[in-house]
């Protein structure tokens, strides 16, 4: 068996190839973990997912998963939260979570030879928080400092009044860090129930890099996750996109104004989503010579950045874009945007355009494995999707066989122009809120 | 006890793989460029760093911004690559490329598949020397630049405090002035100033190669020698003697007030010894320090004291960075919880720091950034691009190969009277620069 990350040669147009020895490892107790085996460093990369995240927030209850999240290792078991963490450090261990729309993570790092001790440690964490009333006053107060801050953030801002806008009332639509008001209304009882609902069996991904067998793997992550509840709280219904075109100013006092751009998406299980990740990639990718980067920064000098993605989430999916640009400048880079949107729904990309991105996205894709970490989460992402274990052998020839007519007919699918919301957080000159 | 056994299993691993040193050898070509190969077979990936040893402390007075303006504009083409042409070769091979540029030192990156190395370096050789700027390209990019000033630096009251603050700290060294450059003078910055740095400083003398992944010494050895081999060594590199501080005499205190400001801030800057090579133990020591004070927003002296015991603190923090040329600063953070002000912010970790100063280092506490510190250094060897940025900085400001790999060793032994002695000696508050972070009053009230 290879027990490393190994790529071989395949042709000259791909210079390395994703050959990552990935297996699939069942536990005794019937989880499923994906695994690569690398042994010459004495530590292992462990990523957790459950899906839902904090879209599985109950009505009213807004931020009680994140504030469940940032409570976790605040004191487990007989530890208190200071014990927690002097036990953690002396094992030299990491462990993060962390909350996002559709999932929570949870990524460990430990070293191979206090591994028993390190994974107890964790699952203290997963299985027996304590939720203290002084841990919990705490951690509110850093989730109430960070709202703070975000509520005088122009990226922040325009983030929250984009999906606000785009999504309502479904939980897409507002931050899952809560309001000001939501999460000093929250009870440890709230944050007890969103623990119970969010991390459970029923909706558990794991991977592992590193100095560990898939024996000791299976063992542990039954260690780990067995006595979670076997199910959670139901999963939130599909979000409808309902925002249209045009653009939304909302004053804030800055010289340089934050615009974030664009419309709904396209699932990532579509049959077209290898087309639109190669026509993404030409049009706002983050890179120089991407279309939007060329016209509004090397050109034109109106920003430091621009890009754009594709987000599809697990309800819902958008094609967002984002920069940043003095004020005096904003409406010239709208109406630039605007322009190439256009350009691209008609025309589509240019044979040298779809040569130099293949070559591009299949010779960047196996430098991405680069290191226990990295990998392991590739891994839990790969089986979020629902991919299939082999499909980094894949994933190259999927971006091969897109052709210049599929990108200019899904061009013409996703890439709505009148459709695209400009939210300008700033005081730009010569623009004012439409419709 | 269970600190003692988990440090001892630690050394067993430590043992278990082969030692860094092993992977690490390095070079020097007749022009004076140094050449360091760190080998990690795993991928066939290879990063290739070159760092120049020049940043922003080096600019010619009255031209803050041009180390970092100049990195911008090396993309912008050679006789033999087009404007572009460059990111685009990279891209083309599947690879990324970027660059940074810091008071000390200014560094291009590129990560591609192994088998692309050779071309590389002939594209990161052909710029070194032969540059070409033209008005058309310099010009849209000095956009760029203010742009990305505005978006760092004067979208966030935050980072304008620190410029305040560091320009305070250092009255006299151009550790004072700005990176990314002062906006006055970043508008005036011409063609001419770009060329009259890159042509002074952008020599193989005056620069460090480091090539790291999967490549052999032997190989990394001719195709340096095809490409740099051949550029002529630069006469006008110097030792960059700078002007240093003047003793201070007094505390510096500034407030800024601003309307985007949602939370008062506190921050005590000291003026702090840096690594030297051959002379890093005090450095090490205020890599302890800076653990112990506020390394850790749960059992840190400042997490316990300012956010569990007397909970006058929502967040702490302390930070240190030695590897500079220079005298360095050692940081400290406080944000008061609502309802607090600044004074008793600033009071309470006056009255830390000296209950620190009296009651000395906490044993238990000292044994796990020991432990961590180790540890650490198995994590660090799984990333070949950091290890690359940790042999490329540390060169570029002075220190030897021999310097770096000891450093653990040195972090390993300190004691925790060198920790104490390096902190009576920093922790002086004549010595600091405290900034104030506040909304304006009109909004406070």
């Amino acid at each position: 068996m290879m027990m490393r990350i190994v790529f071989a040669a395949l042709m000259f147009a791909l210079p390395v190839r994703a050959e990552v020895a990935i297996q699939s490892v069942t536990s005794p107790g019937g989880i499923t973990a994906w695994l690569v085996e690398e042994h010459s460093l004495p530590f292992t990369a462990l990523e957790i997912r459950f899906k839902g995240g904090t879209s599985l927030d109950a009505p009213g209850k807004r931020g009680a998963t994140n504030l469940m999240t940032g409570l976790i290792e605040e004191g487990a078991g007989d530890l208190d939260a200071q014990g927690f963490a002097e036990a953690r450090d002396s094992l030299a261990a990491s462990y993060s979570f962390s909350p996002g729309q559709d999932s929570i993570g949870v990524s460990a790092r430990f070293l191979t030879d206090n591994r028993d001790q390190a994974v107890a440690l964790l699952r203290q964490a997963l299985t027996k928080p304590r939720f203290d009333a002084d841990a919990v006053e705490r951690v509110r107060g850093q989730v109430l400092s960070g709202l703070a801050s975000d509520a005088k953030d122009p990226g922040a801002i325009a983030g929250l009044a984009f999906d606000a806008a785009a999504f309502g009332d479904h939980p897409y639509g507002s931050s899952g860090n809560g309001t000001i008001a939501s999460v000093t209304a929250l009870t440890r009882e709230d944050v007890v129930a969103a623990w119970k609902g969010a991390l459970t069996r029923d909706r558990v991904y794991v991977a592992a890099v590193g100095d560990i067998t898939p024996e000791t793997l299976g063992r542990i992550i039954d260690d780990l996750l067995g006595d979670l509840p076997a199910t959670g709280v139901p999963l939130p219904e599909p979000a409808t996109y309902g925002l249209t075109g045009g653009t939304t100013v909302i004053d804030f006092p800055t010289l340089q104004a934050v615009i974030m751009f664009g419309h709904d998406g396209i699932a990532r299980d579509d049959p077209d989503f290898f087309p639109a990740y190669v026509l993404n990639e030409v049009l706002g990718g983050g890179r120089f010579t991407a279309r939007l980067m060329t016209e509004v920064r090397e050109k034109r000098g109106l920003t430091y950045g621009i890009s754009t993605g594709l987000y599809p989430l697990d309800h819902g999916a958008l094609y967002l874009g984002q920069l940043s640009s003095d004020n005096a400048k904003v409406a010239e880079a709208v109406s630039i945007i605007r322009a190439e949107w256009a350009k691209m729904a008609a025309g589509g990309i240019t044979p040298a355009e779809l040569d130099t991105t293949k070559t591009y996205l299949t010779g960047s894709y196996p430098l991405r494995f680069d290191g226990n970490g990295p990998i392991a989460d590739i891994l839990v992402g790969m089986q979020m999707q629902g991919l299939p274990i082999d499909y980094s052998q894949t994933r190259n020839a999927r971006i091969e066989a897109v052709t210049l007519a599929d990108v200019a007919r899904v061009a013409k699918r996703i890439l709505k122009p009148d459709a695209l919301r400009f939210v300008i957080v700033g005081q730009p000159d010569g623009l004012q809120s439409t419709n | 006890m269970r600190v003692s056994m988990v440090a001892l299993a630690l050394w067993g691993a430590a043992v278990a793989a082969p030692a860094l040193s092993e992977t690490v050898s390095d070079f020097t070509l007749p022009n004076g460029l140094e050449v360091v190969v760190i080998e990690d077979h795993r991928a066939p990936v290879v990063v290739q760093m070159i760092w120049y040893k020049t940043g922003s402390a080096d600019e010619a007075p009255g031209h803050s911004g041009i180390a970092h303006f100049l990195e911008h504009l090396m993309f912008k083409g050679t006789p033999t690559t087009g404007p572009g042409e460059f990111s685009a070769t990279v891209e083309a091979q599947g690879g990324n490329d970027n660059a940074f540029t810091s008071f000390d030192y200014t560094a291009y990156f590129q990560r591609v598949a192994a088998d692309r190395l050779d071309l590389m370096m002939k594209l990161e050789a052909d710029r070194m020397r032969n540059l070409i700027l033209t008005d058309e390209v310099v010009n849209p990019e000095r956009q760029v630049i203010l742009e990305e000033r505005s978006q760092r630096i004067d979208s966030d009251p935050g980072s304008l405090l620190q410029e305040q603050a560091a320009a305070a700290q250092y009255l006299n060294h151009p550790y004072g002035t700005p990176v990314i450059g002062w906006r006055h003078e970043m508008e005036q910055l011409s063609r001419k100033d770009a060329l009259d740095h890159y042509s002074k400083f952008y020599a193989p003398n005056n620069a460090v190669l480091v090539v790291a992944g999967d490549v052999t010494p032997d190989a990394v050895r001719k195709m340096a020698e095809a490409h740099y081999g051949p550029l002529k060594p630069s006469e006008g590199i110097v030792p960059r003697i700078r002007p240093q501080e003047p003793p201070q005499l007094a505390e510096r205190r500034l407030t800024m007030a601003d309307p985007r400001v949602s939370q008062p801030v506190l921050i005590r800057t000291y003026l702090a010894p840096e690594r030297n090579s051959g002379d890093q133990k005090q450095a090490a020591a205020l890599e302890y320090l800076a653990a112990l004070l506020g390394g850790s927003g749960t059992t840190s002296v400042f997490a316990r004291a300012l956010q569990f015991e007397t909970q006058i603190a929502v967040y702490s923090s302390a930070f240190y960075d030695g590897t500079t040329i220079d005298p360095t600063t050692f940081g400290l953070v406080v944000v008061p919880v609502p309802g607090k002000t600044l004074d008793e912010a600033e009071a309470a970790m006056d009255g830390t720091i000296a209950k620190f100063l009296k009651d000395g280092v906490d044993e238990s506490a000292f044994a796990r950034i020991k432990t961590q510190l180790m540890a650490s250094d198995i994590y660090a060897r799984d990333n070949t691009d950091g290890l690359a940025r940790r042999y490329g900085a540390a060169l570029s400001v002075g220190l030897s190969i021999k310097d770096v790999q000891d450093w653990p060793q040195i972090l390993q032994d300190v004691t925790p009277d060198d920790v104490m002695a390096a902190a009576h000696l920093v922790l002086n508050r004549n010595k600091a620069v405290t900034s104030r972070l506040t909304q304006p009053e009109e909004a406070t009230q």
